[in-house]
């Protein structure tokens, strides 16, 4: 019987089939009961002996076979290869808590990443940047400033001189002078740079450090906008919640003066190490514009007033991160660069 | 400048402790440094009467004393003291007491004898014998009559050292604050309290100064006034105890009476003041007059000085005794057998002081006081007070009569009133009445619109500075915060913005920023192999520098750059890849400012640098900068960087960067035991040649055409000439020249080398035919030929 034959190839099949292992298997198994020369094609060739009623009969059950067959062929191929998959994984399997291949980006220098924030936050404040030569005229750095030859205030700022009249500024204060110079008020700078002071190098000092000059000039400009400005600055740079204090100081270039010390950072004004028990830290000196300054640079000081600081990078720097010695600034060994 | 309280309640009471004291001071603008409670240190330290004095049983060099403290029975007390009697009064710390050190004191048995303390000596109450004269400082210290006796009171109360030291930072304009009336003054006004100044009174004792002594001042420019006054059968001996304490407590060492008046008027007043010796004042005159020319003066400290005649001298008739205001000379000091003084008390010019003090190289505390500008008024009450103390201390006999030689015109500046300017610019609302209040607790008088400002302010000038005294009494803290009003409009410049991009390219590149000191030694130059006439030994000198390590102005960045690489390779770091943008100095002259050249140096050593490294950091520099039409060229003849691993990089011939490895040499001469390598790139170059303006080109929408050509050609020929001959042949179409591959050896002739390269080409709006791409190659090989370079085979 055909029948018979046809479900005995059926049965040899799934046989097969079910002991497949691989693609080869199912291929050959595939080659053998469905190819050209396959036992079903075999039998499907005696067709022509069948009569009539029997052929749709056969026929049908025939390509029902060879469907179920190819079904079953398929199933195993998906998970055969499902199978080789989860091997394949498994053999790449590797140890994730090996090192990573490093992609290093580079550091910047402390100094800068506390001044590129200060920039940030006066830039925010309306503030562009300006600069200045640091090898200056003695006249910028001190006469024009209300500091003339033989003032005692120069002692206290140790100088580098070139010439008689050329040195090395100790302050980036002439960077005022040579923007009121330049620039008609209303005038909203701050300027940044590297100043010099003959002092010998230790933990807290350096020969060379830096400064962040600010100055406002404009119609109506009190000591008031002084104080609000820099309070602003003050909570930006270390949080809301800070406090300035200003006290009464003496700049030649600037009357009144004032320096400012914020809520001790750390410990919230309570008293710490940090802070010396006081509750504050100074960081800046600063107050109005002395008429006089005004004056030597062409702006009238009955029309226009304005305000003035300096603030002192290093200092900054040294309470952000925690750094006790200023040395360490300027030696720039790379296992301290890589910490910031 | 240190406050003494006990001397300071002589003048007012601000009636708050130390630290509201020290508080309220600062917000006044009298910056408290720091204030110190003398002997805070010392506890349970009290009086005691040495009762018994007997042998130690068990030591011939110990005592076994028992003291009354005041309590019902006296304290065995053992001691190695061998200065003691019965009847002394000294001090005694009792079991767990403190002496000066910190060292606690417990009750405890020497040699089997029981010891309920210790008997103190000077030392071990933080003092000397200079506080306490008549006493011995290797031994237990014996109170004299001076103090309070009293048996079982606190030892500091019965000394007098109880006195609180207060500590100003006092600014460069307010030298009338370098004196006790000074701060009293401004205590008085912080506070509130009334200021209660004293007028001197001296008797004297007959006889005229003028019998003594003659004044003359010649350059009354330089010298404002000059008292003298005299003091015969002087009497040297210490000073009481009272002023022995409140120079100690000012940080000045009691001497003997004489130097601790002048002192005590000088702290008191403000006013420094100088006592001669009669004796050596050749005719019986004080001449102040500038110095002669060839001059000199052997100063008080031994040291013999020349003189110009730009500084002022104190002289007699016949020579300098003193450089004015600065020091006396060796034999102006009071001697063991001095009988009659001449007491100065003048004012001299600030300006001529400073320079004088500078050129002779001693600042004393005199010289400090006045290139400040004194005030002349001062000159005569202190010498008052100078002469009311001599007869107080019984140090001698005044002579009547004080020579005053004033040339001062003691009249007070005047400032207009103007309370509203005051208001205005500060930003406060205070009435006329609050503001002319303030300024007469500060002793300013207004009147009729106008402000008579006090001789002792000379700092006060204008209309800003009558702003300043309004505003730290009116009290900074209660002036308002106000934001900036206007329209703020922040931009970067070009070359902001350009560094900021420069600085995150190369963090971008691994690199790390260093900052360094932009003067160096000299020194350098020849580390660099700078020859002898090169340009750049040429710098910005500093003629007073700190030492000959920071002396000039760098020329170049890379002694900088090389020192941090040495430092970091000595320091045993495997690695480092830095960058800093910093300034080199190049000079013009006296006449003019230098130029500052804004430089980016890059250095770098370690197992994954070399000259290619280097060379892809500066590269993707100018690629973020927009510098894309450059040559680079190799340079041979820098004689700090390896001839055959160098280049430059120049943009229409002009060079913009130099990198390269270190010349072996230059490495040995910085002690770098590795390769390093090093660049420099002109910052200004990369701002003019630079574009960073970037236009999105359309993504390509047609296949690229690839071929591969070797070629062999000369070993020394640099590729970049062959690539340039292939991309003129090749023309329009070229995308990329890649060099894939370079050969050297036995498959070609000696002193060849084979190139291989990868050539891709593509048009915009075709696809490339094989033809085409194969003529372009072929225009390649006939270019190359041309000058000898042959395809391949």
């Amino acid at each position: 019987m055909m029948k018979d034959q046809l479900e005995a190839i059926r049965a040899k099949a799934k046989s097969v089939l079910a002991s497949a292992q691989t693609l080869q298997d199912l291929d050959a198994a595939r080659v053998k009961y469905l190819g050209k020369k396959g036992e079903l094609t075999a039998i499907l060739k005696q067709m022509g002996k069948l009569s009539a009623e029997e052929r749709p009969v056969i026929g049908q059950l025939a390509n029902e076979i060879r469907a179920d067959i190819e079904a079953h062929i398929a199933a195993d191929v998906e998970a055969i290869k499902e199978k080789m998959l989860e091997e394949k994984l498994k053999s790449e399997t590797i140890d994730v808590t090996m090192p990573a291949k490093p992609m290093p980006q580079g550091h910047k220098h402390p100094l800068s990443i506390v001044l590129d924030e200060v920039k940030e936050i006066f830039f925010g404040m309306g503030f562009n940047v300006a600069s200045g030569p640091e090898v200056e005229w003695d006249y910028y750095n001190f006469e024009a400033l209300n500091i003339p030859k033989e003032h005692p205030a120069r002692d206290t700022q140790d100088t580098f001189y070139i010439t008689e009249n050329m040195l090395l500024r100790t302050q980036t204060s002439p960077c005022q002078i040579r923007v009121m110079e330049k620039q008609k008020p209303p005038i909203r700078v701050i300027a940044p740079g590297r100043v010099y002071r003959s002092d010998a190098v230790d933990a807290t000092h350096s020969p060379i450090f830096h400064q962040i000059e600010g100055l406002v000039v404009d119609k109506g400009i009190t000591m008031a906008d002084l104080k609000g400005n820099l309070e602003s600055f003050a909570k930006s740079l270390y949080g809301e919640d800070t406090k300035i204090r200003l006290r009464p100081h003496h700049f030649p270039f600037t009357e009144p003066s004032c320096e400012i010390d914020v809520s001790c950072f750390n410990c919230g004004g309570k008293g710490c190490p940090m802070c010396k028990g006081e509750g504050w830290i100074e960081i800046l000196g600063g107050g109005m514009v002395h008429p006089k300054v005004l004056k030597n640079c062409g702006v009238d000081p009955d029309v226009y007033s304005g305000f003035a600081f300096g603030i002192g990078l290093e200092r900054l720097v040294m309470f952000r991160f925690n750094i006790d010695d200023m040395r360490l600034l300027y030696e720039n060994d790379v296992r301290f660069l890589n910490q910031f | 400048m240190i406050l003494s309280k006990k001397w300071l309640l002589d003048f007012v009471d601000p009636g708050c402790s130390d630290k509201e004291f020290a508080d309220e001071m600062t917000l006044s603008g009298s910056k408290v440094e720091a204030f110190e409670v003398e002997g805070g240190e010392l506890s349970n330290i009290v009086t005691g009467r040495i009762e018994t004095l007997e042998r130690h049983p068990d030591s011939d060099h110990l005592w076994v004393c028992r003291v009354n403290v005041g309590a019902d029975a006296p304290l065995q007390i053992v001691t190695g003291a061998q200065n003691l009697t019965v009847g002394d009064v000294v001090p005694v710390a009792l079991d767990n007491s403190v002496v000066h050190g910190g060292k606690t004191i417990q009750k405890g048995a020497l040699r089997g004898v029981e010891s309920c303390g210790m008997l103190c000596s000077l030392g071990e109450l933080g003092l000397t014998a200079h506080d306490f004269p008549y006493a011995i400082e290797d031994g237990i210290f014996v109170l004299g009559d001076d103090c309070d006796r009293t048996l079982g009171i606190d030892i500091r109360d019965a000394i007098g050292l109880n006195d609180t030291a207060t500590e100003f930072e006092i600014t460069s304009n307010r030298p009338d604050c370098l004196s006790i009336i000074g701060l009293a003054r401004e205590a008085a006004a912080t506070f509130q309290v009334p200021l209660k100044l004293h007028a001197p009174v001296v008797k004297g004792s007959g006889k005229d100064v003028h019998d003594f002594l003659s004044v003359d001042i010649l350059n009354p420019e330089r010298c404002y006034r000059y008292c003298g006054a005299v003091v015969e059968n002087v009497r040297v001996k210490p000073s009481p105890r009272w002023m022995r304490e409140r120079l100690r407590a000012c940080g000045v060492r009691p001497i003997n009476n004489i130097v601790d008046i002048t002192n005590y008027v000088m702290l008191e007043y403000g006013q420094p003041m100088h006592a001669f010796d009669l004796r050596f004042l050749k005719g019986n005159s004080v001449i102040v007059r500038t110095a002669k020319d060839g001059e000199t003066i052997t100063t008080l400290d031994g040291v013999e000085r020349d003189l110009t005649p730009e500084m002022l001298v104190i002289a007699d008739a016949e020579k300098p005794v003193a450089v004015a205001g600065v020091m006396g000379g060796e034999y102006s000091g009071i001697m063991d057998d001095t009988n009659t003084i001449v007491f100065e008390s003048a004012c001299f010019n600030g300006p001529t002081t400073r320079i004088t003090a500078k050129k002779l190289g001693m600042r004393t505390e005199s010289s400090g006081r006045f290139e400040k500008e004194l005030d002349p008024a001062s000159c005569m009450p202190a010498i008052l007070r100078a002469l009311e103390l001599v007869e107080l201390l019984d140090a001698g006999d005044v002579v009547n009569g004080i020579i005053d030689c004033d040339k001062a015109t003691h009249e007070r500046r005047t400032l207009p009133f103007c309370p509203d300017w005051v208001n205005d610019f500060i930003g406060i609302d205070v009435s006329p009445e609050e503001q002319q209040a303030i300024l007469e607790r500060i002793d300013f008088e207004v009147k009729d619109g106008v402000i008579y400002i006090p001789t002792f302010r000379n700092d006060i000038e204008h209309q800003a500075d009558i702003s300043e005294e309004i505003a730290r009494f009116y009290g900074y803290q209660n002036i308002p915060n106000r934001q900036l009003s206007g329209v703020a409009n922040a931009q970067h410049t070009p070359a902001q913005k350009l560094e900021r991009l420069i600085s995150d390219t190369l963090l971008g590149c691994g690199l790390s920023e260093i900052a360094t000191f932009s003067f160096i030694s000299p020194k350098h130059y020849d580390r660099l192999r700078l020859p002898q006439d090169s340009a750049l030994r040429n710098s910005v000198v500093i003629s007073n520098p700190l030492g000959e390590d920071t002396s000039v102005m760098r020329t170049t960045v890379l002694p900088s750059m090389l020192d941090v690489l040495a430092r970091n390779y000595n320091n045993r770091n495997e690695e480092a890849k830095l960058f800093e943008i910093s300034n080199a100095y190049l000079p013009n002259g006296p006449e003019q400012l230098p130029d500052e050249k804004q430089t980016i140096t890059l250095g770098m050593y370690g197992a994954d640098c070399d000259f290619f490294t280097l060379k892809g950091v500066v590269e993707e520099l100018l690629y973020a900068c927009g510098v894309n039409d450059y040559d680079v060229e190799p340079l041979k003849d820098d004689p700090s960087f390896h001839p055959g691993r160098t280049a430059i990089i120049t943009v229409d011939g002009k060079v913009i960067a130099t990198l390269g490895e270190a010349h072996p040499v230059v490495l040995r001469n910085y002690d770098i035991g590795v390769k390093a390598y090093l660049a420099t790139i002109d910052f200004d170059s990369l701002l003019k040649y630079g574009d960073t303006d970037r236009k999105y080109h359309q993504l390509p929408r047609y296949p690229a055409s690839n071929r591969d050509l070797a070629f062999v050609c000369d070993a020394d020929l640099p590729v970049l000439k062959i690539e340039k001959l292939i991309a003129r042949a090749v023309g329009e179409t070229l995308e990329l020249i890649k060099l894939f591959d370079v050969y050297v050896g036995s498959q070609i002739p000696q002193g060849k080398k084979s190139v291989a390269f990868n050539i891709r080409m593509r048009a915009a709006d075709r696809t490339l035919t094989d033809e085409e791409a194969d003529a372009a190659m072929q225009r390649a090989i006939d270019a190359l030929a041309d000058i000898g370079i042959s395809l391949r085979s």
